[in-house]
């Protein structure tokens, strides 16, 4: 990996904390078969649900969001698989057919 | 993810170090490593720290082998390469198009008419005669070199200094028959056929490209799939 959005990520993540708001980090630690985002890719949220940066597609940032804005209240890390099925295309989940598993974990 | 592990890998990134932010997914601890520096809650020892600097001079992320499969190694390399000899048409929308793929860009041509910061704004360039302007930058591991002049005194001496490097990539701009002249000047100066097999010519995916952008679409599209592409899986069609 290298120069890519990602480095934006951080170091929006930092300053976003540094200004006072509540920030989560996720980060695609290993996909299965075809997925958007290589690992490593990273997504940032703040506690507004402001972000930048990406995980997938698109398909699975809504839930990202939601899951992030609990580990900021919480402070607890969380390791989130997203696969799919047909039927499960249309919410939540990869249409692309691959499966990830995403860290997310509050930014101190 | 704790303060001083973030503040030391923007640090790292800044100061273009190669470097790796490591987390055991299972307990939430991490820490930053690179070279000569170790820092966070994430006890660090021998074993996984050589497996975290092959991850990274592998530029490889991800979990580690069993028994540490729940420690995940997010690696931050600086910006793979892309030398380009000529600053001629065809560079002036492969260096853009470059730097938007995530490499670090340099222009280099001893022609200062051509080599100007007007033709390539927010692009290195290098005013050096080829050779020596290569040499200087030691091309490496995550280097790609390509030469665009058409002027074998300009592109041979870049290419006869990529050969010797482990640069992944050298493509050279030139017709089929061009190509093999070129490749015959290059045996008379002592490379051998394996040697110059290493050479992508004529240059890019042959994909009809007509246009220096569209030229450039298939310099990168070739210099993507040298970089990334592995052999599809035998079952990988359903």
């Amino acid at each position: 990996m290298t120069m890519d959005a990602r480095e934006d990520v951080l170091a929006e993540a930092a300053r976003w904390r540094e200004s006072g708001k509540g920030v989560a980090l996720a980060t695609v630690v290993t996909t299965w078969g075809s997925s958007p985002r290589p690992v490593g890719s990273q997504l940032a949220v703040d506690e507004a649900g402001q972000m930048i940066g990406s995980v997938s597609g698109g398909c699975i940032e809504g839930a990202v969001v939601k899951e992030a804005q609990e580990v900021i209240a919480d402070g607890k890390p969380r390791l989130l698989d997203f696969g799919v099925s047909n039927e499960q295309a249309w919410e939540v989940g990869l249409a692309c057919g691959g499966k990830v598993q995403v860290y997310v974990e509050r930014v101190e | 993810m704790k303060r001083e592990v973030l503040a030391a890998t923007l640090s790292a990134r800044r100061h273009g170090l190669a470097s790796a932010l490591v987390r055991d997914l299972k307990i939430g601890t991490q820490a930053f490593v690179s070279d000569n520096e170790t820092t966070g809650d994430l006890t660090i020892d021998f074993n996984i720290r050589q497996l975290v600097l092959h991850a990274i001079s592998e530029d490889r992320p991800g979990r580690l082998p069993d028994p540490y499969g729940d420690i995940f190694v997010q690696v931050f390399n600086p910006p793979a390469r892309l030398i380009v000899i000529g600053a001629v048409h065809i560079t002036q929308a492969l260096a853009p198009m470059a730097a938007l793929a995530g490499y670090g860009v340099t222009v280099i041509d001893p022609r200062r008419a051509f080599a100007t910061d007007q033709r390539f704004p927010g692009i290195t360039l290098l005013n050096e005669w080829p050779d020596d302007g290569l040499e200087a930058l030691k091309p490496d591991r995550r280097t790609a070199v390509v030469t665009l002049t058409h002027d074998p005194k300009l592109d041979d001496a870049a290419l006869s200094v990529a050969l010797k490097s482990q640069c992944f990539y050298v493509g050279s701009l030139g017709s089929r028959k061009t190509h093999q002249a070129r490749l015959n000047r290059l045996k008379r100066m002592g490379f051998s056929d394996a040697e110059l097999a290493r050479i992508h010519g004529p240059v890019g995916l042959a994909i009809g490209a007509l246009t220096p952008a569209e030229i450039a679409v298939s310099i990168l599209g070739q210099i993507t799939q040298v970089r990334r592409a592995r052999p599809e899986p035998a079952s990988a069609a359903a």
